[in-house]
């Protein structure tokens, strides 16, 4: 869990910018959205992308991403509830 | 009206961030493209808004930064941007993960920031300002159909002042694909000699540059803009020179009264015949000048020219580096611009000492 | 300053028909332009439903009396196609006699080509023809609209996305006012392309079975192509012209919604800016807008926020609304020019069009389109919205004549 979550934090500074911050800098239980990192909705279409693309698992709807990626953890959690 | 440009902000291949040209300062590039200098932008642009800047829109919205700040305001009635080709970096980004994705799981961010008013929202977004904002993108003639429609505004009564600015960046893709479309030198040259240059094409460059302008009279502003011409595809040499006489009639000047001209001579033989030609005709008298060796070629280069005719007007003093005659140099009270883009947009502006 | 600007020609092309005649026809038959993509190559042929203008280019260059088709995009020639008509409606046989300008609009102006050139320029920096690439800016297609119809007065192109063409529209508007032109062809053009399907499709927010404009259900937009010209002139050009007025442009607003690049704030306030500065140069009372030919893309996002605008400026009366982008699909850049047409023709004929594909209310709304074609209906105002990425808001009111 702990190389998953650590993985998952350098794929979305990479991803969506986030250059001056290092993985050690996002809690993995902070939120994502709204007042903790401060990602919007065209962040949750990156991440869309990156779950899609990286492991696999395809979230139709961006509506059904607001619960997964409430936090590092929870996209985690998902992550190896789902891959197969 | 009298409208006044009260703040200046400036990016380009030299130091022009304090608002000054130095003659000692000057930046020589050794590189096929002249590409701005510029500033440590995390010092302007918070990094949440910053993250997802291409290089355009961090310059744009910088020399917006530096300009309001220059003009002592924190926001602005009206924001009118410029540009040539717009978010070139993000189109190339959008188009390259196109191909390489085959049109799959795609990436939008590079998409929403290749629209051409990505500056200007970006600028209303960090200033929350909600007033008229408008882009601008007709070539050669983009800057001044954003100076056209700021000026309208002013006149209408719709804005006190306006942010006015333009942007255009180069990237190395653009610069092949405009290279094999000959608009460049073929051979290694000082762009600093650029206008003794006798070969065809000239050198690429880029840049942003942004002004405040208001209708209120102030000791600390820089020039007034008395008047804009734009012109398409004139027929002669002849139609130019009737063109430029009927501008200077319509504002009751006569070719004397012009101390200063800026040309767009951009080393280029194929197009630097008319700026000869008036330089040793209409205009012999004044002090001849030209910037395209400095900021190089781009579309919205008269918006370099405008800044630098800002601070010639406000402090009186005319950098060696860009002048092309030995004219004796008087008071300078009007400054002509006269530039074209590959004989096709063509463009006046008369600006005047407050 | 000439206080009035009067609409005297109107020019069309779009998914729904090639000109006005045939656009009428698809309007009153209720027929929508949303089909599978043929023309435009893409990987998404058959799977994403999109408006297109069902003729190749070398049909449309024979539209657009065009020969050499190398040197045109598929935005020039919709341009040209609809310019031209607008011109010949209007009757204009010396195009000199008055001060004429062109001001036109496109969100990507000739990438329809472009993206092609890049293709090949992608895999070996020295292959991809060049005269696919030469035409990609966006003052291209108005320097050849300007070319064609022999304007070289005032000649500029806007691009504020998907509100280009209102700005395109206002700037006119107000080169009349200020006695710089007498007469000026405004509008704007879009081509489908692979760049501006794959953007809207990486947002998600691309209806899969095409747009439902102000419906509960709606899921996004689709995408169109098309372009919409019209023919403004002052009132000294009427006198010297004769021309009939079809309607009056009587007002306009551009206003920034300044919240995000692509989403709107959550109560519409860039787009109950624009509407109610629209509707104050207009001179006319709210009560006097008789049609609202809506944005009304169908994003979740659009018809939310502009609906609750519409509500805040017109309380509990709200006229006739309905978006027209379920016949014509999102023409981004074109879609302000397209439903300026539209907004005149809805005066001239004195019909409300129909709201296509609705079935539910908003829930968050207190009301719903018009999903009737409305007929004998004494249109006086129509408030014509136009809203872009990066808050870009523009409204224009045509007036009665």
């Amino acid at each position: 869990m702990d190389t998953l979550i650590k993985e998952l934090k350098e794929e979305i500074i990479n991803e969506l910018n986030l250059e001056d911050l290092t993985p050690d800098d996002i809690d993995a239980d902070a939120a994502l959205f709204g007042d903790g990192l401060g990602l919007d909705s065209i962040d949750a279409l990156s991440l869309i992308v990156i779950l899609e693309k990286k492991y696999g698992l395809k979230i139709g709807n961006p509506d059904d991403g607001k619960e997964i990626f409430r936090s590092i953890r929870s996209i985690a959690e998902f992550i190896k509830a789902n891959k197969k | 009206m009298k409208i006044f440009i009260k703040g200046i902000g400036s990016i380009s291949p030299q130091n022009t961030i304090q608002n000054t040209l130095i003659d000692a300062d000057i930046i020589q590039h050794h590189t096929e493209y002249l590409k701005c200098i510029e500033p440590v932008y995390k010092n302007y642009i918070n990094p949440v808004s910053l993250r997802r800047m291409s290089r355009i829109v961090k310059m744009g919205v910088t020399a917006a930064q530096l300009c309001l700040k220059d003009a002592n305001l924190t926001n602005t009635d009206a924001i009118i941007t410029a540009t040539g080709l717009g978010c070139i970096e993000d189109t190339e980004n959008f188009l390259n993960s196109i191909i390489a994705n085959e049109e799959k799981l795609l990436n939008p961010t590079p998409f929403i920031q290749s629209t051409h008013n990505t500056v200007g929202s970006q600028i209303a977004i960090i200033l929350k300002c909600n007033n008229y904002n408008a882009t601008h993108v007709h070539k050669g003639s983009s800057f001044e159909s954003a100076l056209m429609d700021a000026l309208l505004l002013m006149k209408e009564n719709e804005a006190n002042n306006v942010l006015l600015g333009s942007s255009d960046e180069m990237t190395p893709n653009l610069f092949k694909i405009t290279q094999r479309l000959n608009l460049w030198k073929k051979e290694p040259i000082n762009h600093l000699k650029l206008s003794e240059c006798k070969t065809k094409g000239s050198i690429a460059g880029e840049g942003a540059a942004f002004f405040a302008l208001t209708n209120e009279a102030n000791t600390s502003n820089y020039a007034v803009i008395n008047a804009l011409d734009v012109f398409y595809k004139p027929a002669t040499n002849d139609a130019i020179d009737q063109r430029i006489s009927l501008f200077l009639a319509n504002n009751q000047l006569k070719t004397d009264e012009i101390d200063l001209v800026v040309y767009g001579i951009n080393g280029d033989v194929k197009s630097d015949g008319i700026y000869n030609h008036l330089m040793e005709s209409v205009f012999n008298k004044s002090t001849s000048t030209y910037y395209k060796h400095l900021c190089g070629e781009y579309h919205t280069s008269t918006s370099f020219a405008m800044w630098l005719s800002s601070i010639i007007l406000k402090n009186q003093v005319v950098p060696n580096i860009i002048k092309l005659n030995n004219q004796p140099i008087k008071p300078i009270n009007n400054i002509l611009i006269y530039n074209h883009y590959l004989n096709k947009n063509h463009s006046l502006i008369l600006l005047s000492k407050c | 300053m000439s206080s009035r600007v009067f609409v005297t020609g109107l020019g069309i092309i779009s998914s729904i028909g090639c000109n006005i005649k045939e656009v009428m026809e698809a309007i009153y038959a209720k027929k929508s332009g949303i089909s599978e993509i043929t023309i435009l190559e893409t990987n998404y042929k058959g799977k994403i439903p999109v408006c297109e203008v069902k003729k190749l280019n070398k049909e449309l260059a024979e539209l657009a009396g065009v020969s050499n088709l190398n040197k045109y995009t598929r935005t020039a020639l919709l341009g040209i196609i609809a310019a031209k008509q607008a011109v010949a409606y209007a009757g204009i046989d010396n195009i000199k006699e008055l001060r004429t300008g062109v001001i036109s609009a496109t969100s990507v102006g000739g990438m329809d080509r472009s993206e092609n050139f890049y293709q090949s320029f992608y895999k070996d920096q020295n292959k991809g023809r060049l005269r696919d690439v030469v035409n990609h800016d966006c003052s291209d297609s108005t320097e050849k609209i300007a070319d064609i119809l022999g304007i070289s007065e005032y000649i500029t192109t806007i691009s504020t996305a998907c509100s280009s063409s209102a700005n395109a529209i206002m700037l006119g508007a107000r080169l009349i006012k200020n006695n710089f032109l007498d007469r000026v062809i405004v509008g704007g053009t879009d081509a489908l392309t692979r760049f501006t399907l794959n953007g809207f499709n990486s947002l998600m927010i691309l209806d899969a079975t095409g747009c439902k404009p102000f419906d509960n259900k709606r899921n996004g937009l689709t995408i169109g192509e098309g372009a919409g010209f019209l023919v403004i002139e002052s009132e000294k050009s009427l006198k010297i012209s004769g021309k009939k007025v079809l309607a009056e442009l009587t007002g306009y607003g551009n206003a920034c919604d300044a919240f995000h690049q692509t989403a709107s704030s959550p109560e519409g306030y860039g787009a109950y800016l624009a509407m109610k500065k629209a509707i104050e140069v207009s001179g006319k009372h709210i009560t006097e807008i008789d049609y609202i030919n809506a944005h009304g893309t169908g994003t979740a996002n659009n018809d939310l926020t502009e609906g609750k605008a519409i509500e805040k400026i017109f309380n509990n009366s709200i006229p006739e609304v309905s978006s027209t982008k379920a016949y014509t699909g999102h023409t981004l850049a074109a879609s302000g020019g397209i439903e300026a047409v539209l907004s005149v023709l809805a005066i001239k004929e004195k019909i409300i069009y129909p709201n296509l594909r609705f079935t539910e209310q908003i829930n968050e709304l207190s009301f719903s389109p018009t999903i009737e074609l409305l007929q004998n209906k004494e249109v006086r105002n129509v408030l014509s919205n136009s809203f872009g990425f990066g808050g870009n808001n523009t409204s224009l009111v045509f007036s009665k004549y």
